[in-house]
């Protein structure tokens, strides 16, 4: 059936009162139809102008050659793949939420989905500028690909490298099915209420949309299907981008934790950067009622979690490098800690170790503001992972004469505050343009999960007490809740 | 004659519309579709929608891209090229695996995707045939052809006793876009 009542002591994943389809439809479409207010204009200003900084320092870094980085000879390799790496850990949130959590059947996705794929699609395409800028010679990506040649060589296909390419362009290029398949019934719902151009552009963008019983069906078995692919593909992308590192030589990277470590630390880093959105977003784009206080804690939760493996994971590695008995694998360590580098292993270690552990205490966890302030600890934090990883691993090489330390140029650092810009750039023009939740999914839990279906259950008096008055206590830490209602 | 071409009941309620569609079947009269601003569970059923076999495609497509990538990487590495490395072994499978998984989601997304679209017939630039505009916001919409299911008071009576909140008799199939 379309509906039946869900058990009285979970907590609602839509508040407030007198919520309609209708209404659901006019809150969401709300940004969209509307000219934007004074709030996005600003972000939007300062984003832009990071997105030129971005034009500028990659135009730079094209004209003059990778000589215009901070790299030498002894650190070949420093903030433009820490900021691949980031970029792409930060990416994979959003397939987590819209397939991992779609196969687990958590509702609570349903009304975050859509931006946090958002996210990742353009987390990707940041992280996709930092390769193709690395290259030096960007017009000669194709090389990449097992084209035929003049050369009548073929690409190794036994490089990490290598499997990194079809990772990303496949990640890429399924996540953008996804999101777009998706968003097709919303773009409908904009179209039959549009008129004129904005009717002929959505129109065309909703491929004919309709939302037929079969249609529904059909798009039911893709979505659950390209969860089921997608979620192995998630995991197997930072798997193979912590290859780049495994399948070296280098003490410090050569470690087999590495997969499943860096897939940890991605899906933290992705929750602190859907938590640094949304928890903006839901305020500016008055969108309270669908990414209510159990959304924002279910994710500080996931935020707990994934922090505590990558610490035992930190420290897992620190004690097998001890382990091993190998002596460069040591000191690559005790050097990461005690070397010139260490407020950036200090940095790391107490952003994303330390300060997520705070996440016990229930009032922190629900505090909007701490939430996402301790999110940008925690993305902070995961960038000196990479920085930790990759410079402190290089920047003392095997011969002590070739000791050196990084020092990143004004380009490095414009390339990096730049690709933030043109994040925030291409996500405030798509909440403008594109529904930022997914309004069907939602529609779906409004009869089963809301507040008003619960507030009726309790109404007609048929159930438990204790069961209600759990239910009752849950929902105090709401910021959407009026507790008067629930008074009598 | 009249020139009404469809009957449509619309609902506000996902419930009251599954009941519509019980009385109409009720009556034997045959229902053309339904449309909803979301999935309901459990409408396949009742309509007699088979299943769909989308997952089959799924499957034939990742089969697909795991032979194209495996077949590329066998023919350049092993078969056109072979490398000395080391004197290690020129088909190290291990190494083929993340091509022939990703070229196997990536087929499979791809795949199935379109052939979603081909069969639905979803495509940029298809004049969307809409019955009703709020089909896609709030109303839950039972179309009845009306050529041949006479008389039509009877079939807006029942609608109407199903709870619809409005019933159209609509003389154009689709709402036109003009």
């Amino acid at each position: 059936m379309a509906s039946h009542s869900e058990s009285i002591i979970r907590e609602p994943l839509i508040t407030g009162k007198d919520i309609t389809y209708a209404k659901i439809t006019n809150d969401v479409l709300n940004p969209v139809e509307n000219m934007p207010n004074k709030a996005w204009w600003i972000g939007f200003t300062v984003a832009s102008l990071g997105s030129l900084l971005w034009v500028v320092s990659i135009s730079y870094t094209f004209w003059f050659g990778l000589g215009a980085w901070g790299l030498n000879k002894t650190v070949g390799w420093a903030w433009d793949i820490t900021g691949f790496v980031w970029w792409v850990g930060i990416g994979h949130a959003g397939t987590l939420i819209s397939a991992v959590l779609l196969i687990f059947r958590q509702n609570w996705r349903n009304s975050i989905n859509r931006s946090a794929e958002a996210m990742t699609i353009f987390a990707v395409i940041c992280a996709a500028t930092y390769i193709v800028a690395h290259m030096g010679r960007p017009w000669l990506a194709y090389f990449t690909l097992p084209l035929p040649n003049q050369y009548a060589l073929w690409v190794n296909w036994n490089s990490a490298l290598m499997m990194d390419v079809f990772a990303i362009s496949t990640y890429f290029s399924v996540s953008l099915v996804f999101w777009y398949t998706g968003l097709l019934p919303d773009i409908a719902s904009i179209r039959d209420r549009a008129t004129g151009l904005r009717r002929r552009i959505y129109s065309v963008l909703s491929f004919g949309w309709t939302g037929s019983v079969k249609t529904w069906q059909r798009f039911e078995t893709v979505s659950l299907i390209l969860a089921g692919i997608s979620t192995p593909l998630v995991l197997s992308v930072h798997t193979i981008v912590s290859f780049d590192f495994a399948t070296s030589l280098e003490p410090g990277w050569h470690t087999t934790i590495f997969p499943p470590y860096f897939v940890a630390g991605a899906i933290f880093s992705g929750f602190a950067m859907v938590q640094t959105l949304l928890l903006v977003t839901r305020k500016v784009l008055g969108l309270e009622n669908y990414i209510t206080m159990f959304h924002i804690e279910s994710m500080n939760k996931i935020i707990l979690l994934t922090g505590s493996i990558v610490g035992v994971a930190y420290i897992t590695e620190f004690f097998i490098a001890w382990y091993s008995g190998v002596e460069y694998e040591q000191y690559a360590f005790i050097n990461r800690a005690t070397g010139p580098y260490w407020w950036a292993y200090w940095s790391m270690m107490s952003c994303n170790v330390i300060s997520p552990q705070l996440f016990w205490s229930k009032y922190l966890r629900t505090n909007i503001k701490f939430s996402w302030f301790l999110s940008i600890i925690v993305n902070i934090g995961m960038w000196f992972e990479r920085f930790v990883i990759i410079v402190t691993s290089l920047h003392r090489d095997y011969i002590p004469s070739s000791w050196a330390m990084f020092y990143p140029t004004w380009v490095d650092v414009s390339v990096f505050i730049g690709s933030i810009g043109l994040f925030f750039t291409m996500f405030l023009l798509f909440i403008r343009v594109l529904p930022a939740v997914a309004m069907a999914e939602v529609k779906l839990l409004l009869k089963t999960s809301s507040e008003q279906a619960k507030k009726k259950l309790i109404d007609s008096g048929t159930l438990k007490e204790a069961e209600v008055e759990y239910y009752k206590e849950s929902l105090v830490k709401y910021d959407s809740v009026d507790m008067a209602d629930y008074e009598k | 004659m009249s020139k009404t071409k469809f009957i449509l009941g619309l609902f506000d309620d996902p419930d009251d519309m599954m009941h519509g569609i019980e009385k109409l079947q009720k009556n034997s009269i045959p229902i053309y579709d339904v449309y909803s601003p979301m999935p309901i569970h459990g409408i396949e059923d009742k309509l007699g929608v088979k299943e769909s076999r989308l997952g089959y495609a799924a499957f034939c497509f990742g089969c697909l891209g795991a032979c194209v990538i495996f077949s590329i990487v066998y023919y350049t590495l092993v078969h056109d090229w072979p490398m000395n490395i080391g004197g290690k072994p020129n088909f190290a499978m291990p190494n083929f695996v993340p091509f022939t998984f990703e070229w196997t989601i990536l087929f499979t997304a791809f795949g199935m995707t379109f052939t979603f679209f081909a069969a639905t017939h979803l495509f940029p630039g298809r004049a969307p045939r809409v019955m009703d505009l709020r089909a896609t916001d709030d109303r839950f919409v039972i179309a009845v052809d009306a050529k041949g299911n006479i008389p039509h008071d009877d079939i807006t009576n029942l609608l109407k006793e199903a709870g619809a909140v409005e019933v159209k008799h609509n003389d154009r199939k689709y709402v036109s876009y003009e």
